[in-house]
């Protein structure tokens, strides 16, 4: 694994883009890991287009602020094709089955497709569709572990909806599956 | 001496600016929303009534700025928030807080401009901040923090200079680093502690009455007032210089930022580094005073400066100055709220080392 | 020197409060501001408040306020005086606050923080002089200035169609609910004198009771603004400004919540 990993997450506002991000910040502070989460901030965040860059690392960040990403998870079309010239070479792209017409087709990095929108609605809880593809995600990249993710959802949740996180356990768990019958990664 | 820091926690720059302020033992806060640092006030008013002091969201800037002169004038720990449009407002006000000699702190975090601009992050305000901003001839203590840590320290920082020089002090941030996460330690309650000095308008008691004007109508006196702060900034000049460095010993360009561009000049010279370029960095951390001895040294010895900021030049004249020619200043420069990237940077790097060095 | 060999003989029957510092005010002869201030610093005097009282100055005539009140005083910028007596108060709320201010200051370019301050209720007292003239800068039209009222700046007269109607702020503010005492008094005749003084008593005691701010208009004069001698000054209050803006008490508390 990379020292540091370097992740962009987009998607429109309200699919929870935001909050994966601080999701995996919180987690790599629990792990005593350096981290740094830097929004797209403004009219984004009330419905447009919204984007976050997380950084995790084992050393001192120097620049919260990159333009290349070792990781890219993408939850719409705008942002696909916004992003996808922007992940490095060997990077990994992580995208919305239900969302994207048009898949990635760069050949030099490794592609995810994943139905997590389809998943969510048969669990029958949309709002966690972002967990499902973090699930995946963190099946591909082991950066933080699932207890932290635990711990960070608590942090990221309003008290109120504390008792959505085992359903959101089940939905990163759902996010693993997903990519162990579709990518055939032994554990 | 370094402070006890306590815990460990994930927040937002703008958050753990505010938090910073009440572990600072802020008396009170006035403030009104505006895009990037609402957060700010929105922090106070959640906290400081669980917690202690005074927060008033103001009918205006305007208001919040001579509110904060009062308290200020009263003798309190005092500060207030804003953003640029919201500054420039602020800016009648803090020159009578600097003539009046009242400390305090003053948040801008910067949006782009000129006008109504953008809500995105923005350098455009240095010269507003170090050159004064408002009317007449002062100077606020400026500080650039580059990391939502040094967005806590600072704080503490810029309390202790602005009672000590009896001048506003500033924090001078951009609306990334405000709305940005990170890691942040703070500091125990009650680490700064604080008297009501004894020129406050406290009531007249046993001593003569105090107050706190900035009108001299003898010429005279007002030159006095004027000689005396210029004293004042001078002692600031030659005591109060903060900046950092980076791979600067064998460096042949060096690139000069602040605040969050400084670390993003910094991954780009890790990049050029890499290529075996010999780039460094200096950052200044104060702008006002600006470290004018390392950059005119440095300017012996390199074949060039960079300088990156978020605006069209600014901070580009103070190094020009420091250079006083002795070595080429180039600038690249973003605005209206777009951020440089490393690569840009690097960019422009190998565009300037690959140009032939005219001999003198 | 003679002058004190004389006054050992003689007793006193009347000296200015302690409370006044032994400056001579540079307001010009018949001003209403120095009637003010004297009242105002008596009843400072008269309650043993002078060390519990911070008052604020404005700009305009009476900009040099501190300079003759023997108590602890700001200088406010000009408009802004209602907004350094909110943040003095918020943090000496124990303390006795005022802020004393003009027409231009209080009723142009600072209405949004005369009426925000009111409408916070904030409890101190504001002390506003319409003489219906901006006096330091050389009498130009203030927003009281009235109907026809000839000025540097309206030669011809005030006229409503250009330059609107003479602002009424103290109707306007007695509305809001957070002004818990509010009363428009004089200072040109002996009789006014004691009822502003009244006036002040209240609403220092009023503050005591944090229920909002105390609000008193004083219609005075202006004789170098005006263009004339200052017993003339005494007549045109009578008979121009009085019935523009007429004396007595626009809001008082209720017995039961004093």
């Amino acid at each position: 694994m990379h020292i540091t990993d370097e992740i962009i997450i987009a998607g429109f506002g309200g699919q929870g883009v935001l909050s994966m991000g601080k999701i995996l910040a919180y987690a790599a502070m629990f792990e005593n890991k350096e981290t740094s989460w830097m929004p797209s901030y403004g009219p984004e965040m009330r419905g447009g287009t919204a984007n976050c860059i997380t950084i995790i690392s084992e050393k001192k960040i120097s620049s919260p602020v990159v333009s290349k990403f070792d990781s890219a998870i993408i939850l719409n079309q705008p942002s696909l094709n916004k992003f996808e010239d922007h992940v490095k070479e060997h990077g990994f792209l992580f995208y919305e089955a239900s969302t994207i017409i048009n898949p990635p087709t760069r050949e030099d990095i490794m592609i995810y497709k994943i139905a997590a929108i389809e998943e969510a609605n048969k669990m029958g809880q949309k709002q966690i569709s972002n967990m499902i593809m973090l699930g995946a995600f963190l099946e591909i990249k082991p950066l933080v572990k699932r207890e932290s993710v635990l711990s960070a959802l608590k942090k990221v949740l309003p008290e109120r909806h504390h008792h959505l996180i085992a359903v959101n356990e089940q939905a990163l768990l759902r996010g693993k599956e997903l990519i162990e019958i579709n990518y055939h990664v032994s554990v | 001496m370094k402070m006890q820091k306590s815990e460990v926690r994930l927040m937002k720059g703008n958050e753990a600016l505010a938090e910073a302020a009440i572990r600072a033992g802020l008396d009170a806060y006035f403030g009104y929303p505006i895009t990037p640092q609402s957060e700010i006030l929105e922090y106070f008013t959640e906290q400081i009534p669980k917690r202690h002091g005074v927060v008033l969201q103001a009918e205006s800037e305007v208001a919040s700025i001579n509110m904060v002169y009062g308290a200020a004038g009263a003798g309190a720990r005092v500060m207030t928030s804003s953003s640029s449009p919201g500054m420039s407002l602020m800016q009648e006000g803090i020159s009578y807080i600097a003539a009046a000699e009242l400390p305090c702190l003053l948040v801008n975090v910067v949006r782009g401009g000129p006008g109504l601009g953008t809500i995105q992050p923005s350098q455009g305000d240095y010269f507003q901040a170090v050159k004064g901003g408002g009317h007449g001839d002062y100077r606020l203590i400026v500080l650039a923090p580059s990391s939502v840590q040094e967005m806590c320290d600072f704080v503490f920082d810029a309390f202790k200079l602005a009672e000590k020089y009896r001048n506003p002090a500033m924090i001078l941030t951009d609306g990334a680093l405000g709305q940005m996460m990170e890691k942040v330690e703070f500091p125990e309650e009650g680490s700064l502690p604080h008297q009501v000095p004894d020129w406050a308008t406290t009531g007249k008691k046993g001593r003569e009455r105090n107050f706190i004007t900035s009108l001299h109508m003898e010429p005279e006196k007002m030159e006095e007032i004027n000689l005396h702060l210029q004293k004042k900034y001078k002692v600031i000049e030659e005591n109060e210089v903060r900046f950092e460095t980076f791979e600067i010993d064998d460096a042949e360009i060096v690139l000069v930022a602040f605040g969050l561009p400084a670390r993003i000049c910094q991954k780009a010279v890790e990049l050029a580094r890499e290529k075996g370029i010999k780039a460094g960095l200096v950052r200044p951390i104060t702008l006002f005073p600006f470290p004018k001895k390392i950059l005119s040294d440095l300017s012996k010895k390199i074949d060039h400066f960079l300088v990156i900021e978020l605006n069209a030049g600014q901070m580009v004249e103070d190094v020009m100055l420091a250079a006083n020619g002795k070595c080429p200043v180039h600038f690249k420069g973003r605005m209206g709220g777009m951020i440089i990237q490393p690569e840009e940077v690097l960019e422009e790097i190998e565009k300037i080392i690959q140009q032939p060095i005219l001999q003198e | 020197m003679s002058q004190e060999i004389l006054l050992e003989d003689m007793q006193c029957v009347y000296q200015k409060p302690a409370t006044l510092t032994d400056d001579y005010m540079h307001y010009c002869p018949g001003c209403g501001h120095a009637v003010a201030h004297k009242i105002l610093m008596e009843v400072v005097q008269e309650m043993g408040i002078q060390e519990d009282v911070i008052g604020v100055a404005p700009v305009g005539c009476s900009v040099f306020a501190y300079n003759y009140m023997n108590i602890d005083m700001q200088e406010a910028a000009h408009g802004r005086a209602s907004a350094v007596a909110t943040g003095i108060k918020r943090v000496l709320p124990e303390k006795y606050v005022f802020s004393y201010q003009g027409d231009g200051d209080l009723a142009a370019i600072g209405t949004a923080e005369t009426i925000h301050t009111i409408n916070r209720g904030e409890n101190i007292l504001m002390v506003f002089i319409n003489n219906g003239i901006y006096g330091m800068t050389g009498g130009q039209m203030a927003p009281t200035s009235l109907f026809g009222q000839i000025t540097s700046t309206s030669p011809y007269g005030r006229d409503v169609e250009h330059n609107g109607y003479p602002l009424k702020i103290t109707e306007l503010i007695a509305h809001l609910p957070g002004a818990f005492y509010v009363t428009r008094q004089a200072v040109h005749t002996p009789n006014t004198v004691r009822k502003f003084k009244k006036a002040l008593r209240n609403a220092f005691e009023f503050q005591k009771l944090k229920k909002g701010t105390c609000f008193i208009e004083v219609v005075s004069n202006c004789p170098s603004g005006w263009k004339m001698t200052p017993k003339e000054t005494l007549t045109y209050i009578e008979e121009k400004m009085l019935p523009e803006y007429p004396l007595g008490d626009l809001k008082v508390p209720a017995q039961n919540n004093i």
